[in-house]
């Protein structure tokens, strides 16, 4: 058997092309998937090791949540426990660290790097004189107020050299520094594009804690002592309350960890995608096979009837699989370690540079992609395998065999019917279930597109039919066409179905992403009325400086900041909203279910429906609030509002919080100029805010913009994830088509003869092509569509202005994509039927 | 004896001539392998006459249609149908012609199995853009007998339904020639013998032109003339044949032998 495999792959070399194709596609997406997920986080997990060889124990404050504590006092670490820890015998060596948001601006005024990850820390001197952390290329260290060092990649970046000034800021006003010094650092966020800023200590507490208090504490221990003792040591010593203690190999293995689990997340969204496309690609090799049986049947018979069983005819066919798939698979893993390499460097090029490291192909990776390539092509031939062993002997004596399966379609198109009704229900209950409806909504869209996927041959014929008064025009060979592409409906319906998957996740994907975006664009032009929102790049905490310095401003005629304020209300830890209460009303639009915005002042508070509903609480009810400074107070509820993403919670107006904030921060400034937005205000008020690069002063369209944009990016990487379903799904189509035209060489040889000319042959096999793909096109469509209503059925009860839109637009584009692949596909099968010799066509048995 | 002219007197005939070869040869492949099919063949096929081409197998009756009709290319010589020279056309020109001046009937494959038996019928015409000529089109439906059959599709008809309905698709276009190959092959005896009827009804009272190939002297009795066809060459030209004349003539040339392809029982018997 095993012999009579391998003759019939030699012999079907150019028919298994497509099967062979499909599956290196998948697996070679699988394999660089592994290969690029393993590489990069072998990669990181070497420098997180390094980046804790000078760690041995880290101290780290504790936060406490008593109810007696003060809420959102931070928890810190003193002066006081840091020489205390390095008292302790062991410790060799001592580190206070202080860190937090530091923006550097470039020479041009503008921002360095990626605003998440500039960070700022502080230069702790041992009794050498020097940060081990932070080795200086260039310069000095910074020692005093008004003096920083640079990490060397965005010194050299943006060229500024030791003695330059440089400006920056950490939570609103500009700073004007002196670079003293340039350092080198293995650092995360430094490689990964970000800026590192060095301040001296005391600047650094000043800046992110408080004097004397430190974020973490990092000791290294003395030789012949080991982590864990060292970690006795200090804990014995430490307030158990306030802070606790962590080994430099726990630290190293947890961090070793996150990466690992946040590579295997987006291992297993890209492996989500592989798997879509593997999955189009069965319906190509269950083609094939089915074709290659049915084309054989005689021979099998004859199989049958010297002797062998019918497990012996499925074991042959899926014998063939097996070397179908193995080739398919190791061509698939070879290009797939290709890929891997190929997106590393294509990361590292788009500026997210990634720590060096060998390419990594486990054995895992090998194994995985191997089993994946042959299961999946044994799996696809198990049924064509199955109608082969059902081939009757006698098959082999007869002249005329009945060649295509013709068994009536009566109890797939029941079945078909019955998953869909099943999953369709389970979507639209689904969409009233709220949050609680994902599980749901997965799985009866999972089986809709199963349904749809069991019934396409039903659809096929009215579907295609519609096609008609079009394809009219084409005469004879549209008329043709439209026959030939219903003659074998399983057939059509699998080729199609291979494309309806991948266009079915792309239209519904488009029609969330498009409709959310209008919704978050509508949420900020409707609820908002102010001209600009001012906001940290990184929507870190703003120092309410600029808040002031923006009321203050001749050209603003309405601000109010948004504050945060951590309080205890009624018993839970609540963020209370600080705004001005007196132009709240002029720079947004809230709709109040009762009450009003009017005189927010003293203990006057309005609260959004969702919160006031969750404690109950109506105009007129009282909250007991401890502030966080530990003092008590009442407010009454004023008013209850719509809330919204951009504005929701308790607000109050800023001066019945000030007495007890002692270092406030704004999340945001809204505020209304005279004359309204211009591109001169706006530059007026960044101006007025020192032209600050950590600061951005957006109005609505850059706010509106950068959701876009967003989403555009996030749609872009999904659309090119799902290309490679679409690229199998053309191959399926030109294997349908290949096949088509050879079953059919004695008709076309006919037609021919009887006067149709290659044109009119081409035509007639490249609209076939087109039927189909538009076919395949307008039912993925129409499925993504319904997804995409009831998907964003579910975001709407978050997104209180969420509105289905249907991007006509991108819908025409995905037909007209699909109709390309529909002529792309017919090229080559069109080429050849158009040449078939007519003589040998007619002639042939 | 390279040519053989035919000694029916034509003043008796029809004088025009439909399709005509002129010392026509086809040569398959090259150097050792080189066949020579046909070996400088002259022929007329004349108008409202049907004609048939025996021979035995290997003989070379098929590659003289194929050539004539369009269907194969020429090595040497001339082929025309009616005035027009068929060698040095361009395949469009070519399919056009057989398109618009021929008609085919092969042995098997003639159907399309996708179109209802009308529909087969007429689509020469709809592959011209045509529409057909419905007076004509009933006669020929109903001068074949498919009038209550016409909306079945080509697998719900007999081998003879199927045939008849090949035979009123190369007359429904009126073509200047109806080329058919071996048209009874695959057919038994009655449904044979009710196709050819047909075709010779089709010369006799419509007045159209048939050629055709076959190897069956019964199928060759029903011609108006029968053109033997040995190695390439045609070896003699008989008027009013029938089925036991053809046979002897058969047995003549190849040399009597009862192996000869063209015997078959319906032959002998007679």
């Amino acid at each position: 058997m095993f012999r009579t495999a391998l003759r019939n792959v030699l012999a079907h070399k150019a028919r298994l092309l497509m099967t062979v194709l499909a599956v290196l596609l998948g697996v070679a997406f699988v394999s660089g998937t592994l290969v690029f997920t393993s590489t990069v986080s072998d990669a990181f997990q070497r420098s997180s090791q390094k980046g804790f060889d000078d760690v041995d124990v880290a101290v780290t404050p504790v936060w406490s949540d008593s109810p007696s504590a003060d809420p959102g006092r931070p928890a810190r670490l003193s002066q006081g426990l840091l020489d205390r820890t390095a008292a302790v015998p062991g410790a060799a060596r001592v580190t206070g660290d202080v860190s937090g948001f530091a923006a550097v601006a470039g020479k041009d005024g503008k921002l360095l790097g990626d605003g998440f990850s500039s960070q700022g820390h502080n230069y702790f001197p041992g009794k050498d004189g020097q940060d081990h952390r932070y080795p200086m290329r260039d310069g000095q260290a910074p020692t005093n107020p008004g003096e920083i060092a640079l990490d060397a990649k965005t010194a050299d970046r943006a060229g500024f050299h030791v003695g330059d000034t440089v400006r920056l800021s950490v939570d609103g006003p500009v700073r004007k520094e002196k670079l003293t010094g340039i350092f080198t650092t293995d650092d995360g966020n430094a490689a990964a594009g970000g800026s590192l800023t060095l301040f001296d200590t005391a600047t650094a507490q000043k800046l992110y804690s408080a004097p004397g208090e430190f974020d973490q504490i990092q000791v290294k221990a003395a030789a012949g002592t080991s982590q864990a003792q060292l970690k006795d040591r200090i804990d014995a010593i430490l307030p158990k309350d306030r802070a606790e203690t962590t080994t430099g190999r726990k630290l190293a293995d947890d961090q070793a960890k996150s990466i690992a689990e946040s590579m295997s997340s987006m291992r297993t969204s890209l492996l989500v995608f592989a798997g879509i496309a593997l999955f189009v690609g069965i319906f190509i090799i269950a083609n094939t096979f089915t074709m290659l049986v049915a084309q054989r049947t005689k021979e099998l018979a004859l199989l049958r009837a010297v002797g062998a069983s019918r497990r012996q005819v499925t074991r042959s066919v899926l014998i063939e699989a097996f070397l179908v798939g193995t080739v398919a698979a190791v061509a698939g893993l070879a290009a797939g370690v290709g890929i891997g390499a190929g997106m590393r460097s294509l990361m590292g090029s788009t500026g997210q540079s990634l720590p060096d490291g060998p390419l990594v192909v486990s054995p895992g990776t090998i194994l995985t992609s191997l089993v994946v390539g042959i299961v999946v092509t044994m799996l696809a031939a198990w049924l064509p395998g199955r109608r082969a062993a059902k081939i009757p002997p006698v098959a082999a004596m007869n002249s005329v065999h009945a060649t295509a399966s013709t068994k009536s379609l009566v109890l797939r198109n029941t079945l078909g019917a019955i998953v869909s009704a099943a999953g369709a229900a389970l979507v639209l209950l689904a969409t009233g279930m709220g949050d609680g409806g994902k599980a749901p909504m997965g799985g009866g869209a999972a089986l809709l597109l199963i349904g749809i996927f069991i019934l396409t041959p039903l659809l096929s014929r009215p579907l295609i039919a519609a096609a008609a008064p079009v394809l009219r025009i084409f005469g004879i060979s549209g008329k043709l066409a439209r026959q030939n592409a219903v003659r074998n409906p399983r057939r059509t319906a699998a080729t199609a179905s291979a494309l309806m998957i991948g266009l079915t996740l792309i239209t519904g994907l488009t029609v969330i992403a498009g409709s959310a975006q209008k919704a978050v664009d509508k949420m900020a032009t409707d609820s908002l009325k102010a001209d600009y929102v001012v906001s940290m790049v990184n929507k870190g905490p703003l120092s309410p400086d600029v808040a002031t310095e923006l009321a203050d401003n001749p050209k603003v005629t309405a601000s109010s900041p948004m504050r945060n304020a951590p309080a205890r209300v009624d018993g839970d830890i609540e963020y209370l909203t600080g705004v001005n209460g007196k132009d709240l009303g002029k720079l947004t639009q809230l709709d109040f279910t009762a009450g009003s915005l009017d005189g927010l002042s003293s203990d006057k508070v309005v609260v959004d429906g969702d919160t006031a509903k969750q404690h109950g609480w109506h105009v007129g009810s009282t909250l007991t609030t401890t502030y966080e400074d530990g003092k008590r107070g009442r407010l009454t509820v004023g008013g209850v509002y719509e809330g919204n993403e951009l504005i929701k919670g308790i607000l109050l107006d800023t001066a019945t919080l000030a007495p007890h904030q002692k270092d406030a921060s704004d999340m945001q400034v809204m505020v209304k100029t005279a004359g309204g937005p211009s591109e001169a205000t706006q530059d007026a008020l960044a101006k007025a805010l020192g032209n600050n690069p950590a600061i951005a002063v957006q109005d609505k369209k850059d706010v509106s913009e950068g959701i876009a944009q967003m989403v555009t990016l996030m749609l872009n990487v999904l659309y090119g994830l799902l290309a490679m379903a679409v690229i199998v799904a053309v191959l399926g189509v030109v294997n349908t088509l290949a096949m088509s035209v050879f079953e059919r060489s004695q008709e076309i040889g006919m037609l021919r003869a009887i006067g149709l000319d290659r044109r009119g042959i081409k035509r007639m096999v490249r609209l076939e092509s087109l039927v189909i793909s538009l076919f395949g096109g307008v039912l993925g469509i129409g499925l993504g569509v319904f997804f995409g209503w009831a998907g964003g059925r579910l975001i709407a009860d978050s997104l209180a202005t969420y509105e289905m839109v249907l991007p006509w637009g991108r819908i025409g584009i995905f037909l007209a994509l699909a109709a390309v692949v529909g002529v792309l596909a017919a090229l080559w099968p069109a080429r050849r039927a158009a040449r078939l010799n007519m003589l040998g066509a007619i002639k042939a048995e | 004896m390279t040519t053989t002219h035919s000694g029916v007197p034509t003043a008796t005939r029809a004088t025009a001539v439909a399709a005509r070869a002129t010392d026509l040869t086809k040569v398959y492949g090259q150097g050792e392998t080189q066949v020579v099919a046909l070996d400088g063949v002259n022929v007329e096929f004349r108008q409202a006459e049907f004609t048939a081409i025996m021979g035995p197998s290997g003989s070379g009756k098929s590659t003289l249609m194929h050539c004539m009709a369009g269907l194969d290319t020429i090595s040497r010589g001339s082929a025309r149908i009616g005035e027009t020279e068929l060698t040095g056309l361009k395949d469009k020109k070519l399919t056009q012609l057989r398109r618009d001046k021929i008609g085919f009937i092969f042995q098997a494959f003639n159907l399309l199995p996708t179109l209802s038996a009308l529909e087969n019928i007429t689509l020469p015409m709809d592959i011209a853009g045509r529409k057909p000529d419905k007076q004509w089109l009933d006669r020929v439906v109903e001068t074949v007998g498919l009038a209550g059959r016409l909306k079945h599709r080509p697998s719900e008809l007999s081998g003879g339904q199927q045939q008849r309905v090949a035979v009123a698709r190369a007359l429904a276009s009126r073509p200047e020639i109806i080329f058919a190959d071996e048209p009874t092959g695959n057919l038994d005896s009655r449904s044979g013998a009710e196709v050819l009827g047909f075709l010779r009804n089709s010369v006799r009272e419509l007045g159209q032109t048939v050629v055709m190939v076959t190897h069956d002297p019964v199928a060759a009795s029903y011609a108006d003339r029968v053109v033997f066809l040995a190695d390439g060459r045609i070896v003699d030209d008989m008027s009013a044949p029938t089925a036991d004349k053809v046979l002897e003539r058969m047995l003549r040339f190849s040399g009597g032998s009862p192996q000869t392809p063209g015997f078959d029982a319906k032959g002998r018997t007679s």
